[in-house]
């Protein structure tokens, strides 16, 4: 039996394929001697890959292996105790929820819950999640998850911005604020035409004029410094001029603080990571957004509802979806789709096990622990500038870089906010060993200047007081509902997760053959390193020296990324696909902008795109222009010539998926991205179906400028019911100075193809520098045991299989836009329309249908009203794709 | 309300009854049949300026969300309150209890459809 894994990930073996090829052959009256052949006679000669050319991907490694070098990466990092905080704290993952959610595949292969009827385990735990966050920030509706704190905060702004009837074009932002928010915040705001105005709230008048002429204004609360402060008088002047005011809030602290809904803000925002969810070096963790009575219709993201169902009882669903971007394009919301689900459903589980009582425990823990700590630092001489906090101390010192490093020295993580000033932040964790007399406290109390008498064993005495103001004690009460206050031993826990995970449907129950998203094989092997410590507990803002094995693991899925694309340089920092195409569009942006071609915003988009490409071409400061398609869903050449001829001038750049949203290998490409750069224009070509393409073509070679990938599609990263997922930005050297840096980024610096370093210049899209790198490991293991020549036979499979199914079906149902020879890419549209007209039965019928035989249904409507698009992936054996389309009699 | 038949039209399915110098704005029942049941309808404040072509408020149906375009320049006399509270109005009765707004004009712009032009536009 062979140790190499491509024959593991890879549904069909040579049999199977062999019989399917020969299925395909008949239906074309053709021969494809082999997959090979059948794929090559697919995608045009003009793009194909030179024969050649060398990969720098290392030969494949079998699964002990991979572990292994996995393990020597990991050993590279050291885990030191953050007391950094800035959004990132220590928490303690219970571990049933670890063990049935986290590390479950009933959880995380699950997609996201479009089809209520197998959904609603996680739909329920989504309503407990808006529950919480509802409940905790005092404010009326929130929605199933965002993707982090940062741009939690940007879609809080734009919200503002939407929902203000004031006329003034400012935002203001309290200088208080997490820096990794600010730089968001600027990159943001500067795209669409916002004036951000930083002011030092905490010394301005409650009555200045500032407050009154803007569209919305930001809190962090507490503030980054730890400072806890009324806001409520700045809000209300802030308000009565119009203006919509967005607050950041600190879950935990808010189990003792007055909500930001009880102290006026219109919208609350922030992350719900210290509620279970490791901190993993900077994500993946779930964002929230709540809003106010008035303005649910203008929230961002997926929102989950309680409907009833066909007998009148209460179900769930997912709700408002008339305002996604697939739907209202450009005109949309926000151009979020993927969330963070699994996250989500972690922090809710958490919330479910504790209960009100415990959270308020922990977070009464935490904060009296924090001002025991104050007052012994007090004692031993460390000037401590904090008076009124909730886990966060400012601490003046003479030099603070040389604290920091001192600290580090004894395995403590310090916060250097300026040259004299650290900062440090105390969580579930640190509490709790502080409690336990597990936590170097002498060590921190000299680093920071203090004098430890005797043989350094302090006891903490904790106050019975709160350090802040008794006015912004929280005296309401949250979590009544019985889901918190019932499931709190952990066999109960067990079995309510378990009774959840049941109703849904998930890849660990059969196929889930979604057009266009790519429900392949998570393997476990490439699971396996997210829950080890040396890349679940690292802070994003840890020393470079502490994170080497990160680095490193990123660094070469970066380069292996660039090759088998055809770029020059790959960022992995967008949390999503549809952040991925803001930062490429962005650097598209800046890279005109620095050359003086100011006008540049036209950006040509064809008809048959995802809605999300419009929604985020119009973040990205960009006009749409929509090119029409032909009748076979290729880009109509004709009118994009017109197009072009007609915006030469301000043409910024094309955004084009390939293979098409259609499914089909467009011959025309190359022509396609010859005009646009001989207008001046630059080229975006969405990654979504990349799939399709691996190993025979690279979007860089057929003119691609920047391209965005969906490692949770194409690189198999689970989708977790709903997200996580991670949208890398690939690129040109040319644009590289514009993709997106962080100014709290541990190396500006990545890798360049051929060899040397090139610094990302460009602002952040995601509040920390590797986006989500705890989830980096299973695209590295993915990468690593399936080799070039893995990840080839992987399409050629995945293109084999929407063949087969394409021409298995074909006499019932017609299949659209196949390319030459009647051959499909990696997935295929089904007509339901002639079935429709004859009978009466709808797609949505069919669909339905197929969850009665154990399938989810494939993806509805889209591209084409009326279809279905199956992609049956590379992972289906043959068996389960017999299934899918019904043996017939006339099978042998 | 007035017959179909004397009401003008505009391409965006969009109909109009002039009485002197205000305009009584809803969709027609062609729109309000394919935008499906009607659940949200955000009108502009009374008294704010219009122009034609903008847009000045959402129809929100299960299936999509439309948009209200002011069909000539002028000030928004009155808001149909009762169509914000009970949208299925716009379903029910989309040329009387279902209007949307008044406005208040000084000038039609020359390009208003009549019923025989709106009716070879839908092609009903």
């Amino acid at each position: 039996m062979t140790d190499l894994f491509p024959a593991r990930h890879i549904g069909t073996d040579d049999d199977a394929q062999r019989t399917m090829l020969s299925v395909i052959g008949a239906a074309a009256s053709r021969e494809w001697a082999s997959v090979q052949e059948l794929v090559s006679a697919a995608v045009p000669d003009s793009i194909r890959v030179d024969r050649d050319r060398t990969s720098v991907l290392p030969a494949p490694l079998g699964e002990r292996a991979a572990l292994r070098e996995l393990r020597a990466l990991a050993a590279r990092n050291t885990v030191n105790r953050s007391l950094i905080g800035l959004g990132y704290y220590g928490t303690i993952t219970p571990a049933v929820i670890k063990r049935n959610v986290l590390e479950n595949p009933g959880w995380y292969t699950a997609y996201t819950p479009y089809q209520p009827e197998i959904s609603q385990g996680r739909l329920e735990a989504l309503i407990n999640f808006q529950t919480m966050v509802s409940d905790l920030t005092g404010l009326d509706t929130a929605n199933a998850s965002m993707l982090d704190e940062g741009t939690a905060v940007v879609e809080g702004m734009l919200l503002a911005r939407r929902a203000s009837k004031a006329k003034s074009a400012r935002f203001v932002v309290d200088a208080d604020t997490f820096p990794q928010t600010l730089a968001l915040l600027r990159n943001r705001a500067e795209a669409v035409g916002i004036e951000l105005v930083v002011l030092d709230l905490a010394s301005l008048a409650a009555d200045a004029p500032e407050l009154s002429d803007a569209f919305g204004l930001f809190v962090q609360y507490p503030g980054a410094s730890g400072r806890v402060w009324d806001p409520s008088d700045a809000i209300r002047t802030a308000k009565e001029a119009g203006a919509v005011v967005v607050a950041a809030a600190d879950l935990l602290a808010l189990t003792q603080l007055r909500a930001p809904g009880e102290l006026g803000a219109d919208v609350a925002v922030g992350t719900t990571q210290r509620f279970g969810v490791p901190m993993g070096f900077g994500g993946p963790h779930a964002g929230y957004m709540a809003v106010r009575k008035g303005l649910e219709r203008q929230l961002p993201g997926r929102l989950v509802g309680v409907s009833q169902d066909a007998v009148g009882k209460p179900a769930y669903r997912l709700t408002l979806q008339t305002r996604e971007q697939h739907i209202r394009r450009e005109k949309a919301t926000s151009n979020i789709c993927t969330a963070q689900v699994l996250l989500a459903v972690m922090a809710a589980m958490y919330a479910v096990y504790h209960g009100p009582s415990g959270l308020r425990a922990i977070g009464r823990q935490v904060h009296l622990t924090t001002a025991a700590v104050a007052e012994a630092l007090r004692e031993s001489g460390v000037e401590v500038v904090s008076r009124s906090f909730f886990d966060t101390l400012q601490v003046e010192v003479d030099d603070a870089a040389t604290v920091v490093a001192r600290a580090h020295d004894h395995g403590l993580l310090l916060h250097a906010t300026d040259a004299g000033l650290v900062s440090l932040s105390l969580d579930e964790e640190s509490a709790a060993d502080l409690r336990d007399g597990d936590f170097p406290l002498a060590d921190l109390i000299r680093v920071l200047g203090g004098t430890v008498d005797g043989d350094g064993d302090i006891a903490l005495d904790l106050p019975t007081e709160s350090s802040f103001d008794a006015g912004l004690a929280r005296e309401s009460a949250y979590l009544t509902h019985p889901v918190f206050n019932t499931h709190h031993s952990e066999t109960a826990m067990m079995r309510y997760l378990r009774l959840l995970q049941d109703r849904d449907y998930a890849l660990d129950r059969g196929m889930i053959p979604l057009g266009s998203c790519t429900m392949k094989l998570n393997a476990a092997t490439e699971m396996e390193a997210v829950t080890w410590p040396e890349f679940a507990a690292l802070h994003p803002f840890a020393p470079a020296s502490d994170v080497a094995g990160s680095l490193e693991l990123i660094d070469q899925l970066e380069q292996w990324l660039a090759d088998v694309t055809g770029y020059d340089t790959v960022s992995l920092q967008p949390n999503a696909g549809s952040q991925g195409e803001l930062a490429g569009l962005l650097a598209i942006r800046g890279y005109h902008r620095s050359r003086g071609d100011l006008t540049r915003t036209v950006c040509l988009i064809p008809q048959s795109a995802h809605g999300t490409n419009a929604a985020s071409a119009v973040l990205a400061g960009m006009s749409v222009v929509v090119v029409a398609t032909d009748e076979l869903g290729n880009v109509d050449l004709d009118d994009l010539r017109s197009k072009i001829a007609e915006h030469s001038e301000t043409l910024a750049a094309l955004m084009i998926t390939y293979p098409s949203t259609h499914g089909v290998y467009e011959h025309e490409v190359v022509a396609i991205t010859q005009a646009v750069h001989d207008a001046g224009g630059q080229v975006y070509v969405d990654g979504a179906n990349l799939n399709a393409l691996l190993g025979y073509a690279r979007f860089g070679d057929f003119g691609g400028d920047v391209s965005h990938l969906n490692l949770h599609k194409t690189f198999c990263i689970p989708h977790g019911g709903g997200g996580p997922g991670v949208g890398p930005v690939a690129a040109k050297a040319h644009l590289a100075p514009f993709l997106p840096g962080h100014p709290l980024s541990q190396d500006a610096t990545h890798p360049l193809a051929g060899g040397g370093r090139v610094e990302h210049g460009g602002a952040p899209v995601s509040a920390a520098p590797y986006g989500s790198p705890s989830i980096l490991p299973i695209s590295w293991a993915y990468v690593r045991m399936m080799g070039a020549e893995g990840l080839k036979d992987a399409t050629g499979a995945a293109v084999l299989a929407a063949n087969y199914v394409a021409a298995r079906l074909r006499e019932h149902f017609p299949v659209l836009y196949a390319g030459e020879d009647g051959l499909v890419a990696h997935e295929c549209i089904l007509d339901v329309r002639p079935l429709t007209e004859r009978t009466g039965v709808t797609v949505d019928d069919v669909a339905k249908r197929l969850i009665d035989f154990g399938f989810h249904a494939p993806t509805m409507s889209f591209p084409v009203a009326g279809t279905l698009m199956v992609e049956p992936t590379e992972s289906e054996d043959l068996a389960e794709l017999d299934r899918f389309r019904g043996r017939d009699d006339r099978d042998p | 309300m007035a017959a179909e038949r004397d009401l003008k039209y505009t391409p965006e399915h969009e109909w109009l009854l002039i009485e002197g110098d205000v305009a009584t704005v809803g969709i027609t029942s062609y729109a309000a049949e394919k935008l499906g049941d009607v659940v949200f309808v955000e009108l502009p404040e009374e008294g704010s300026d219009v122009t034609s072509g903008r847009v000045v408020g959402e129809i929100e149906s299960t299936k999509s969300v439309g948009e209200l375009f002011a069909p000539v320049d002028g000030t928004v006399a009155e808001a149909n309150s009762a169509v914000v509270d009970a949208p299925e109005l716009v379903n029910s009765d989309p040329f009387g209890e279902g209007w949307l707004v008044k406005v208040r004009f000084t000038e039609l712009p020359d390009n208003l459809l009549s019923y025989d032009e709106y009716a070879a536009l839908t092609g009903e």
